[in-house]
């Protein structure tokens, strides 16, 4: 029981990176733009969360060195695709190149590195009821922090005023534009709080998930962090959701390689891969359901009075 | 303030000044970044742009670098002039490498030299099967090409460490996850003595020739492109986009497997978890800055070679990580992005207005 307990609680932890990454790709996308950057984006915060934490031994100061590189590389991003109109599917992959080359770059100095002590977190009392405690009240801050940020983007983009606005922007952006409202400025707050999420996931790989700096660590995590919000329709609570799934499919290689099952150890590592692939065919096999969920405008430019 | 105004046509001057305007753009970026490193600007340009073309075979090293990075982009091309976004070339590259290596591995003392097709075919017909998956999720399932393909790289990569760690591995080789060395009568022809340049050069330009004619000549390339350019045409026209879109990918999957199939019984000898070098990643940056056109890819192969040759001289001789070439392709693709605005905008100087967006 203790295993399945620390299951849990593994999968809690693997999937609050891909959350907190797609929630960012998600607010993105109900903007209207599709940032498929997030791979390289996350691999240079995740080195500059890295490297902030070895300088200053503070955590928290690498999360925020994490979430100010995605900020500047979506902003980057943002005024090629907002203001000069490029495509933002080549100019995403251009992001994600740049990304891995630059991180490995600018990271060859860290790869030996090592961080201080992890810090370990208890909720209090709680952590102390048996089972349960291990599984859901021993986590980093930043998996409740996850879980909170669902709840106020649910307020945001269905309930409050600017939520409205943005994702007007997102559905329509001549007529947010003829209402007034400057909708390229807004994409790019958009794409930029985008980024500081998938920069903020980028740095908890690096400094929490898998306390080391290796070349290529995000490992995919920010295209399946792209497929997700296709997988949840669009939808924050089932971003989450579906973060979990994937984050339980990354665990659960682990487990059952220490439970002895004799699978080659490369099929299990390919596990998320394909089952992102087999979901995402399964959730797109509807085109209508798809077409009605999307936010109307994604990956297309828009360039006011043409 | 600077605005944008849409051009009433493309400028053809800029679709072709606008690959050098990057580069020189990128060039000025890396001048700055050496400057950054203290390192001598000069010698670090050096190794990019002299040292890969100062002796013949300097030359030949960097077309056998240009060689595969040309045949995949040639493929890509026909995908992105089809607007269908395969970038997945490298899993397809691997999973050719794979299966051109398990041919490779059939041969023995008595093989005879048509082996060599079989090695070939195989690696194509890999090629095709791996992008044939995309294309079947995207026919059927409507799934996300980008993704897909994407996801298939990591799958494939896992196919071929499977290999190499397990069945495949060489009993005499020391426990390296490496398969054994293929027999020499496996090789890739070569084209002269002293030079590592293969047949696989020829079909490269043989390859750019054909799509040319393809593109420009044939009513079948003709309906290919224009679902990219306009879908609605081209659904009034009659012309299939489910046929459009198998073309595409299984052309560019048995491309990037002919690439893979050239490496590893070319260059590498057998197969091992080093198969991939990033090649099916460069070649979208070869496409695009080659304009999707087969003259054009031609020189961007080269271009790009020279960043790979002159990243690894830069790791030998300046000290530099050898990443340093991820970083200038990724900048070059930016910075011909941007400048490709050109194209379609011109910039004007216009007085500013209160109440602008």
């Amino acid at each position: 029981m203790e295993s399945y307990a620390l299951l849990i609680a593994a999968t809690l932890n693997a999937g609050t990176v891909l959350a907190i990454a797609a929630l960012g790709l998600l607010i993105n996308e109900k903007a209207g733009v599709v940032n498929l950057g997030a791979e390289g984006l996350m691999l240079c915060a995740a080195i500059a969360g890295f490297a902030a934490v070895v300088h200053t031994g503070n955590d928290w100061l690498g999360f925020a060195a994490g979430m100010g590189a995605g900020a500047v590389l979506a902003a980057i991003f943002g005024v090629l695709v907002i203001w000069l109109n490029t495509n933002q599917y080549a100019t995403g992959l251009a992001l994600s190149l740049f990304g891995v080359g630059f991180s490995a770059f600018v990271g060859i100095g860290y790869v030996k590195e090592i961080l201080p002590d992890r810090p370990h977190f208890a909720v209090p009392y709680l952590a102390d009821i048996p089972l349960l405690g291990a599984a859901f009240f021993k986590q980093h801050p930043l998996v409740y922090g996850a879980m909170l940020l669902v709840l106020s983007l649910i307020w945001f983009l269905f309930r409050s005023r600017t939520g409205l606005v943005l994702r007007a922007v997102g559905e329509s952006p001549a007529s947010a534009h003829a209402l007034g409202y400057p909708v390229r400025r807004i994409r790019l707050a958009a794409v930029m709080t985008g980024g500081a999420l998938c920069g903020l996931a980028g740095a908890y790989i690096s400094v929490i998930y898998t306390p080391l700096w290796v070349e290529g660590m995000v490992a995919g995590k920010g295209w399946i962090a792209l497929a997700l919000t296709t997988f949840a329709t669009w939808r924050p609570a089932r971003v989450l959701l579906g973060a979990y799934l994937f984050g339980g499919v990354t665990m659960l290689q682990f487990h059952l390689q220490g439970m002895g099952v004799q699978v080659p150890s490369q099929l299990l590592s390919a596990l998320p891969y394909i089952a992102t692939i087999v979901v995402l065919a399964l959730i797109s096999r509807n085109p209508t359901w798809i077409r009605v969920n999307m936010p109307a405008s994604l990956g297309k430019p828009f360039y006011p009075g043409s | 303030m600077l605005k944008l105004e849409m051009r009433p046509q493309a400028s053809r001057l800029w679709t072709y000044a606008s690959p050098v305007l990057a580069l020189v753009l990128t060039v000025l970026l890396g001048v700055a970044l050496f400057m950054a490193l203290d390192k001598d600007p000069v010698r670090g340009l050096q190794m990019f742009f002299w040292e890969p073309i100062k002796s013949g075979y300097a030359l030949g090293e960097l077309m056998v670098k240009a060689t595969p990075l040309l045949i995949i982009a040639l493929g890509l091309s026909v995908c992105f002039r089809s607007n269908v976004w395969n970038i997945g070339a490298e899993g397809q590259f691997v999973i050719g490498a794979v299966c051109a290596g398990g041919m490779a591995l059939l041969a023995d003392k008595d093989t005879g030299r048509w082996i060599v097709l079989a090695v070939l075919l195989a690696g194509v017909l890999g090629g095709m099967l791996w992008a044939g998956l995309t294309a079947l999720l995207r026919d059927r399932f409507n799934a996300n090409e980008i993704l897909v393909s994407l996801m298939l790289v990591y799958v494939a990569d896992m196919v071929l460490s499977y290999l190499v760690y397990g069945p495949w591995k060489d009993p005499a080789g020391f426990n390296f996850p490496q398969s054994k060395t293929f027999e020499a009568v496996t090789q890739i022809p070569r084209l002269m003595d002293g030079s590592r340049v293969s047949v696989g050069l020829v079909l490269g330009l043989v390859g750019a020739g054909l799509l040319w004619v393809f593109l420009f000549r044939t009513r079948a390339g003709f309906a290919q492109q224009v679902g990219g350019l306009a879908p609605a045409a081209a659904r009034y026209a009659g012309f299939s986009s489910r046929k459009a879109l198998w073309v595409a990918l299984l052309t560019s999957g048995g491309a990037a497997g002919l690439a893979g199939a050239l490496e590893v019984a070319g260059p590498i000898g057998q197969l091992t978890p080093y198969v991939p070098a990033g090649y099916g990643f460069a070649a979208i940056i070869v496409a695009f800055v080659g304009r999707l056109h087969p003259a054009g890819m031609v020189l961007s192969a080269v271009l790009m070679s020279m960043f790979y040759i002159g990243g690894e001289l830069a790791q030998s001789r300046l000290g530099l990580p050898k990443s340093i070439t991820g970083v200038f392709q990724g900048l070059l693709l930016f910075c011909l992005l941007a400048c490709d605005t050109l194209v379609a905008y011109r910039l004007r100087w216009v007085a500013s207005k209160k109440g602008g967006v």
